[in-house]
Order: structure tokens, then sequence, then C-alpha cells
């Protein structure tokens, strides 16, 4: 681990009086592949929407070691696969085409970018400055240099290389509307895949796939991140977080843990405490 | 026979005119279709309706006023969709009926329809001036122009705004474009198939297109062909038969729509599978 890629520090997000998320405070480091837990309406969705810009928040939020007033910048470097996309079933756009949209503002990316380069690696602004917006001259001694790290997951620059990654490369010429809900997900990670994200944040993307796309993409969920791209993914499977997640954050609207999975998984008690309060969301959903 | 016909004036007129129209009618009308929006083009016909009796009661020539009261009409319409929860189709409810009645009142003002109002009502194609078609051309190229330039923005907004916003794009200021652009499209078809028909032009062509399950591109394409199509066999059997061509513009749409339904059950044309659709549901 070499910086802080995503620095959130006291976030409360309410819808009136209701409190979705709980003056909740986190890191993500360089590398990390960050599994985050917490039953339905925990806050998980709307935690990753406030990360990108899409919902209001109060609390602070560094991205990079920038704050939001470089995000404009910052976000196009991200890559984001929401739990679920709604779209017109007719949507006459195919495979291909999806994938190409996720460079669709190449000259965001390239500032964001070169946002990035000015003091030769993010990461070394994070570690000097602490997340502050200002820039810093010093020389970067700490984190890997910028300049031969621009890109994190070299080869993915085309549609085409993007979708072999996710291993839909046969696919490339149908249309969205008739891929399996496994299959789409894994199109929507090609079409982050094709910017080279630094960062991707994946919404419970396996909510409605089959165990076979299931397996699949946690094989390519591990390649990602041995790529060397920092992962922030939510699930509600504790198995496929203790295999696969370096780090492990647990909230329900309040964050109740955060750190090394070891960590997490030996804690009988903290254990104990999600499993019985992420049943009692899902009895009270389903009018037990 | 089809030589005599094209040798009148005023059917080279309206033929020119007519396939201006059915060009950006379509185009436009593929991204409306996409984003739910298929009653947009009559919601901001009805408010064209309000601006046009504002022209006749100011005096001041229709169309003009037709394309601003249009213009601030879309731009209410988007507004109160972004700002408010009320959806896209009762948004567009509340702006249509506005219109409507505002266009209603000021007539009755003016002392009931004139025959220029009927004309707008239900197009007036075959009477149009060659300054007119002079207008209709040169806006339709201007909106062809930005759609092609911004086809792939809009195709995103209209696939998923979130995402669209998250690749950098600035969908508030697409969104505020679009409507302009599909306002001033509406008030300049307003001429071939009036007011109350306008909303098939935009919806028909491409609803057909895209049961063929083709690529955006050969979609917009199919579609503008079939809009084409419908519009010169519209005007020429207009003349042959001395009918509205409004009309028979929009049954030969539908009829395009029919045949290719009964193809798609006859195994014609390949029976895309198309999954239900998935929801973004923010429950956590």
């Amino acid at each position: 681990m070499n910086g802080t890629v995503l620095q959130v520090q006291n976030l409360t997000i309410s819808y009136g009086n209701h409190i979705a998320v709980d003056d909740i405070s986190f890191d993500v480091q360089d590398g990390d592949l960050l599994g985050i837990v917490g039953p339905n309406g925990s806050g998980k969705t709307t935690t990753f929407r406030a990360i990108l810009g899409l919902q209001p928040y109060g609390g602070k939020i560094s991205m990079f070691g920038y704050g939001p007033d470089k995000f404009k910048s910052l976000i196009p470097l991200v890559g984001y696969v929401p739990q679920k996309i709604i779209f017109e079933p007719n949507f006459p756009a195919t495979v291909h085409d999806i994938v190409s949209m996720g460079i669709i503002h190449e000259k965001k990316i390239t500032k964001g970018m070169d946002l990035l380069k000015q003091n030769n690696c993010y990461l070394n602004r994070v570690q000097n400055t602490n997340g502050a917006t200002t820039l810093d001259d010093t020389p970067n001694t700490v984190g890997p240099d910028c300049k031969n790290r621009t890109r994190s997951c070299t080869g993915c620059t085309t549609p085409d290389d993007a979708l072999k990654t996710v291993d839909l490369e046969h696919l490339r010429d149908r249309r969205i509307g008739e891929l399996s809900a496994g299959e789409q997900q894994r199109v929507f990670i090609a079409q982050s895949l094709i910017k080279n994200p630094l960062m991707m944040i994946l919404d419970e993307p396996v909510t409605s796939a089959d165990v076979e796309s299931q397996t699949k993409f946690y094989s390519i969920m591990k390649k990602l991140s041995e790529s060397g791209i920092t992962i922030v993914w939510s699930s509600h499977d504790l198995d496929a977080i203790e295999r696969y997640a370096s780090r492990v954050a647990c909230m329900n609207r309040k964050l109740f843990f955060h750190g090394k999975k070891e960590q997490f998984f030996s804690d009988e008690k903290l254990l104990k405490t999600y499993t019985e309060s992420a049943m009692q969301v899902h009895m009270h959903r389903h009018g037990h | 026979m089809v030589f005599e016909i094209l040798s009148y004036g005023f059917m080279q007129k309206a033929l020119v005119s007519g396939i201006a129209v059915a060009i950006i009618c379509s185009f436009i009308g593929t991204f409306l279709v996409l984003r739910r929006y298929s009653l947009f083009g009559d919601g901001i016909s009805h408010v064209a309706f309000g601006g046009i009796s504002l022209g006749l009661f100011l005096g001041v020539f229709p169309l003009w006023s037709a394309f601003i009261v249009s213009v601030l009409g879309g731009l209410g319409l988007q507004k109160l969709r972004s700002s408010t929860k009320i959806s896209g189709d009762a948004a567009v409810a509340v702006v249509l009926v506005s219109g409507l009645a505002v266009g209603v009142i000021l007539i009755s003002v003016s002392g009931g329809f004139s025959v220029d109002l009927f004309s707008f009502l239900f197009g007036s194609i075959l009477l149009i001036s060659i300054q007119d078609t002079v207008l209709i051309v040169s806006i339709s190229a201007g909106i062809v122009g930005v759609l092609l330039v911004l086809q792939k923005q809009f195709l995103y907004i209209s696939f998923n705004e979130e995402q669209a916003k998250v690749a950098g794009l600035n969908v508030t200021l697409l969104n505020y474009l679009f409507v302009v652009l599909a306002a001033v499209t509406v008030v300049t078809s307003m001429r071939l198939v009036g007011i109350l028909l306008i909303s098939a032009l935009i919806v028909i062509p491409n609803i057909t297109a895209m049961l063929y399950g083709k690529g955006f591109k050969k979609t917009v394409g199919i579609s503008i062909s079939m809009s084409v199509f419908s519009t010169v066999m519209g005007i020429l059997l207009s003349y042959v038969f001395n009918l509205a061509p409004s009309g028979l513009i929009v049954m030969i749409a539908v009829a395009l729509l029919l045949g290719t339904l009964g193809c798609r059950s006859l195994g014609l044309i390949s029976n895309v599978k198309i999954r239900e659709p998935s929801k973004i549901s923010h429950n956590s």
C-alpha cells in the first residue's frame, strides 16, 4: 500500500428526516480491493453516489489527494458499474457501441491524468498534503511514478480489448437488450475498462447474475485487481468478500468496521451482529 | 403521372420541405423514443398552438411566436422533470394542457378559429411559399448538423444519464440543448402534418425501425428512410386522390409499422429476443 486513493471523512447523507449515511469515515489505499458489506438500505449505493458526485452530502471526500473542486476532472478516471441499469429494452445499441461510450469524453480523461501528473504522482500529493487541494511541488518519494503508471490496465484501450478482458468479444455485435443480466454487467465493466480506470467502483455487481456469471465476474475482478486497479466493491456475499477482498468495510448507515479482512472475519461478535442485522432487514422488507 | 406532379412548383416545394422535416423528425425522434419521451412532440406542439394563438392575437408572424413559446415550453418541461419529482410523462401532460389552455383563451379573445389556425392544426404543406421552404431546409440542416456532431453524447444520456455524468458529460447542458432542438423541430414540422399529428412523425418511424433489431446507426437510417418514404408517398397520393397530405403521411407510416410487425410474426425479419428491462435500485 503506497498511498491513499480515496478518503471519506464524516460522510453524512440524509433525505429529509431520514439519515441514510451517518458520519462514516474510511479510506481506500492504492491497489486495495475493498469489500463493503451491509444489508439492503445500509447506505452503500448512496455512499458510492456521493463519491461520484451524483448525490449531495455533508462531510469531506478527497480523491487522488484532491477535493471536490477537482472532481469534474478526476471522476472520469473512475470506472463505475452500478447495481443495475435501466434502459429501453429495444435500445438500438450493440455491445460494441455501449463499450465505446466509456471514452466518450477523452479530453476529460486526459485532463484528469494531466492533473495527476502535475506533481509526479497523486500518491505523493496525498502523503504530503493529507488531501489538501493545493499543489505540492515536492518530488515523489513514496508512491509509484505517475509517468510510468498513467494507466493501470495496459492493453485495454479499444472496445475489442476491453471485451476480450471480460470474455465477451463474441457478443460485440449483439444488441445490449438481448444479453442476460450477468452479461450486461460484464459489458458495463468493459465500458469502464476502456478508459483504463485508476479506480473502479462496483456496486453489488452480481446481484441478478446466475452462478456461472458470478464465477466469471469474480475471476475478472481478481484479474483486474492483480493488474493494479484499485477496486471498491459492495456485496452481500460474505464468502466472496472473504475470498477476494484485501480489506473490508462493514456498514449499516454507520460504519461498524473498517480494516483488514482477517480481522473482520476473526471477530465472531461482529460477524454475528452483521448477519442478524442483515436478516432483520431482509425479513422486514419481505413482510415476515 | 409522377413527372407531371413534379413539374408543379407547389409540389416541388412541398416535397423538398417534407423530406427535410421527415429527416429531422425521425432523427430527433430516435432519442425521444429512447428516453421514453415519445409524447414530448405532442406536448410541445400543443404549446406551439398557444404560441401561434399568441402571434395571431398580437398580430405578429405566428411561426416566430410559436418558436419562442415552444422553446420556453421545452425548457420549462425539462426544468419540471429535473428539479421536481414529477415524472417525464406527467411533466409532458402538464405542459401540454397548459399550452392548449392558453391557446384556447387567446383564440376566444381574438374572435374564434381562423383559416390560419386550421392550417397549423392540420398542416398545409401544399400551400407553403419558397421563403418557408428555404427556412425549413435551413433550420433542418442546422438541426441535423448538431445531431450528427453530438449523436454519441445524446445516445449516452438516452442510455443512462448517471453513467454519462460519471463519464464527464455535462448532462444538464446537453439536456437543455436537446429540448431546444426538439422544440425547434416540432415547430418547423408543423406546416407538414400539423400540430395534431406531429408526434406521429416523431414516434412511428422510430418504433418501426427498432423492430428490425439493428444498432444505432442502422436504426436511424431505417427510421429516416421510413419517414421520408411516408412523406413523399403521402404528398404524391394527396395530389392524386385529392386528400389531406398530413393524414395520408401518418397512415402510410402506420401501414409500414403494421407491415413490419406482420413480417416479424411471419419470421421474415429476425425476431430479436429482448429480455425484461432491468432497473436501478438505489436501495442501499
